[in-house]
């Protein structure tokens, strides 16, 4: 137990509920702006899709661009359930999440043997092989898209599913199992010699990001209550990316902040929407150019970090002798 | 004998087809032999070339190869000008980075299109009125369109393999593909050789959207994201970094193509283009010409 | 009793013979070396014996089982340990986290436990991470357990790769040219550590190197690669007036520098 109590933790407790409270009041007593309500849900999506492909890319070192498909399984999955099979909301959620983990795990086990480039292009492949799938399948609407999907996603459901998300996540990574990916990033031959299934820690990261994202995946359909196929292909997929980029690659803290900020900026440029993508799409080139290590780089919010931003760091530490 | 000429038209779609992907997978080859790069703004480019080619004919009047080469040299100056601005400050970086770079100027060249051009599809004019070649009284023909097409495809790439293997420049392309430091330390001047490969490379690319305009009439700021796709995968069939590779894999992957719209499905042939990717992929990533290039241990 | 046992080993890529009908033995305990000019196909051998490539013909037994075709990491937990001529360590990862992985097929907690915190991860942890800073005190290292490993100083760096590679707690360890890149003093200290470590950890070491005086300095037996045949095989004494040997070579100093 005393793990749990430390400074830390209560703080970042507090911090939660606080926001929770606040947020679920003002939706409760219609205080928001529809539009506010909208994107504070869609902050907390997409927080669950920055950080399961940061668990991909940032922290295995896969580069998988098809994340969107793996949300579009969630979503298209978990719709059937409730529209077709009127199946109560959890079992849906869990069903899609799982969908598209089992997804993931077919596409992995054959496409994580290739490196890179070549990995990106066959993700990429993927993503879109399920969008064309997706287009053609009349059961679930085809092309003109699935509708009347209730609209039961609640910000206490994204709140504690988002939160869920990024215990799980971190837990894993703060763990052996979790060290065991972040090896096989920094180099997978050594890692396999050292005695670490390379394969198996890049297929498990791949299926628990996939699974998260059909999560996702879900709660944006029963949000937005209409899914088209076309919703899911690689510019979707390039907006998780952007977010994990700019997040910075490792850092769990950075995918939330970017998630949140470009959630931000996305809702603010929504009415000149061309510009929208062609200022992200300068952003990208701009950070990897300027700032490959996105915000965050591969470092976490902690009480230290904090007190180091605020004091000036390390010139103190270096005074104090540390 | 019907099935016959079914098959012959089928064909001939596919070599018309595969013309151009041979031509767009001849940029991506090019390119990625040299700075081991997947130029995901290629296909961009071709989109570029097309709509250049569009303003050449109805604003300025020009008829169908002066427009086509004036198309080839804004595009081969924009893909030099992308090269430095982009892909150059990236050179020591990780794939990862480099890729995610060529990611974001794609999404540029795409969504300033559409600015500039508006998102509306237009149509080409009609530089080469279209007639048919008829054989066997009709249930086979080819359209002097298509004829065109594969004409100027074979010429260009005629053209490639002279430079690539009659020229210096083309020696120096060869030699910083096999080995980028050493080429530098034996006085070739890396810089300029990359250029001159992603000039001749967006040209190339920049031929194939005006063929592209004249065949299927209609052009659009997002015209190169489907083709640039399947000419990658032409390129990676054909063993990326070969040259021959790109040509034969662009056959190919118009021929099969034409053969999936017509015998099977056409909504599903996108599909198939991404499924032939993941199946080269796993059985045989270097592809028909390619060689393996192992990671030293 | 023979701990490995290489039989004909032959490895070819496309046309070229790498390794030509390889041969070797060796038995626990013993501190044995791999010599040859550059390009003779030393690391191929490592790279065959860890399972990074697998042979095209002959058999490699180790503690009386055929590790042909296995994973390296299957090979690894066997109890085979290397390192590398150009250091692989996880640059990224700080030096405990470099140890800590090589315990992690020793891990009991799984997925569940990690992601959930039961108790029985804390406890596992906890002495995981003794072990590993035990360990790196050992080689010195514990005062630099959070440094990031590729700020460290190349000798130190060079120490952390064989402490990670000890830390699997391996039967028989490889060592790529871990004098790469040494002065004399270096060298001569690598030298009582690979024979100390030999003893303390109850190793045999195979050890490739182009330093003679480390070579002939440790090594019991030393086995000589040109183009991927063995030319000779024999005690230091055998070794250094052997005529192939120092044909091969070429002037290299085989003859001269050396000091026991």
């Amino acid at each position: 137990m005393q793990k749990f109590l430390n400074k830390q933790t209560v703080i970042t407790s507090l911090i939660l509920c606080a926001l929770y409270l606040l947020v679920q009041i003002s939706v409760v007593f219609d205080l928001l702006n529809p539009f506010y309500t909208l994107n504070i849900i869609l902050i907390g999506i997409n927080i669950i899709l920055a950080v399961s492909l940061s668990l991909i890319i940032g922290f295995t070192g896969q580069l998988a661009i098809g994340h969107a498909g793996f949300m579009a399984v969630g979503a298209y999955t978990s719709s059937i359930l409730t529209v077709k099979l009127g199946q109560p909301f959890p079992l849906a959620i869990l069903a899609g999440s799982v969908a598209a983990a089992i997804i993931g795990f077919v596409i992995g086990l054959p496409t994580l043997r290739l490196k890179g480039d070549y990995l990106a292009i066959a993700t990429l492949g993927f993503g879109e092989i399920i969008k064309v799938l997706l287009i053609n399948f009349e059961y679930v609407g085809g092309a003109s898209g699935f509708h009347g999907i209730p609209h039961i996603t609640s910000w206490s459901w994204v709140f504690f599913l988002a939160l869920f998300t990024v215990i799980f996540i971190k837990n894993f990574i703060n763990s052996t199992h979790g060290r065991a990916c972040i090896s096989v990033r920094e180099d997978e031959i050594a890692a396999e010699t050292m005695g670490i299934n390379t394969t198996k820690y890049k297929v498990m990261a791949f299926t628990i990001g996939a699974f998260f994202a059909g999560t996702a995946g879900a709660l944006f359909a029963h949000y937005f209550y209409i899914l088209q196929p076309n919703n899911f292909g690689f510019l979707r997929s390039v907006d998780y990316l952007v977010m994990v980029v700019f997040g910075g690659l490792g850092s769990i803290s950075g995918s939330i902040l970017a998630a949140i900020v470009l959630t931000i900026i996305n809702a603010a440029l929504q009415s000149v929407a061309e510009l929208r993508m062609i200022f992200f799409s300068v952003l990208l080139i701009a950070i990897m150019i300027f700032r490959p290590q996105g915000l965050m780089g591969n470092k976490e919010f902690s009480l230290q970090f904090f007190n180091r931003l605020l004091r000036g760091g390390k010139q103190r530490d270096l005074a104090q002798g540390k | 004998m019907e099935h016959l000429h079914t098959f012959l038209q089928q064909v001939i779609n596919g070599v018309s087809l595969g013309s151009i992907y041979a031509l767009i997978a001849l940029g991506y080859t090019m390119v990625y032999g040299i700075i081991k790069l997947i130029n995901f703004a290629h296909g961009d480019i071709y989109m570029v070339g097309a709509y250049i080619g569009f303003f050449a004919i109805t604003k300025l009047n020009m008829t169908f190869i002066p427009a086509l080469v004036t198309a080839m040299v804004f595009c081969a100056v924009l893909g030099i000008i992308i090269e430095r601005v982009a892909y150059k400050p990236l050179r020591n970086s990780t794939r990862i980075a480099a890729l995610i770079t060529a990611i974001g100027v794609s999404l540029f060249l795409e969504y300033t299109g559409m600015l500039i051009v508006t998102p509306q599809p237009r149509a080409f004019p009609d530089v080469i009125p279209q007639t048919k070649f008829n054989f066997f009284s009709g249930s086979v023909y080819i359209t002097n369109q298509q004829a065109v097409i594969f004409i100027v495809a074979v010429v260009l790439m005629f053209l490639l393999q002279y430079i690539v293997y009659k020229t210096k420049i083309g020696k120096a392309m060869r030699a910083v593909s096999y080995d980028k430091d050493t080429a530098l330390l034996m006085g070739v001047n890396v810089n300029t050789t990359i250029s001159a490969t992603f000039a001749i490379g967006s040209s190339l690319a920049a031929a194939a959207g005006i063929l592209v305009g004249i065949y299927y009439t209609s052009i659009s700021p997002l015209m190169g994201i489907v083709p640039g796709l399947k000419a990658f995968v032409a390129a990676v069939l054909g063993g990326i970094g070969s040259i021959p590779g790109a040509a034969v894999g662009g056959l190919l992957m118009g021929v099969i193509e034409a053969m999936v719209s017509g015998y099977w499905s056409s909504t599903l042939r996108d599909a198939v283009a991404f499924g032939i990717l993941i199946l080269i992929l796993i059985i045989r990533p270097s592809g028909i010409f390619g060689s393996n290039v192992r990671e030293k241990v | 009793m023979t701990l490995l046992k290489v039989n004909n080993l032959t490895k070819t890529f496309g046309g070229l013979t790498a390794i030509n009908n390889f041969n070797l033995e060796l038995h626990p305990g013993e501190l044995v070396g791999l010599i040859g000019p550059n390009g003779a196909g030393k690391t191929t051998v490592f790279n065959i014996l860890t399972g990074v490539y697998t042979p095209t013909e002959g058999s490699i037994t180790f503690s009386d089982e055929s590790i042909v075709g296995l994973k390296p990491f299957e090979i690894t937990q066997r109890g085979i340990a290397r390192t590398f001529q150009n250091i692989r360590l996880f640059s990224d990862l700080t030096v405990l986290d470099n140890v800590r992985i090589a315990y992690h097929p020793h891990v009991k907690y799984g997925l569940t436990s990690a992601v959930m915190r039961l108790p029985g991860f804390y406890a596992e942890e906890a002495e995981l991470t003794e072990k590993a800073v035990n360990f790196l005190k050992i080689f010195n290292l514990d005062t630099k357990k959070d440094e990031i490993a590729k700020n460290m100083p190349y000798g130190e760096q060079r120490r952390l790769e064989i402490a990670r590679a000890l830390a699997a707690q391996p039967k028989l360890l490889l060592l790529d040219e871990p004098a790469a890149g040494m002065n004399p003093q270096e060298t001569h200290s690598l030298m009582n550590m690979i024979k100390w470590i030999r003893q303390e950890f109850d190793l045999t070491i195979l050890l490739i190197e182009h330093d003679m005086s480390l070579v002939m300095g440790a090594c019991e037996r030393i086995y000589v690669l040109e183009y991927g045949m063995t030319i000779a095989h024999g005690t230091p004494e055998e070794i250094r007036t052997n005529p192939k040997v120092i044909e091969a070579y070429l002037g290299e100093e085989v003859p001269h520098a050396y000091s026991r």
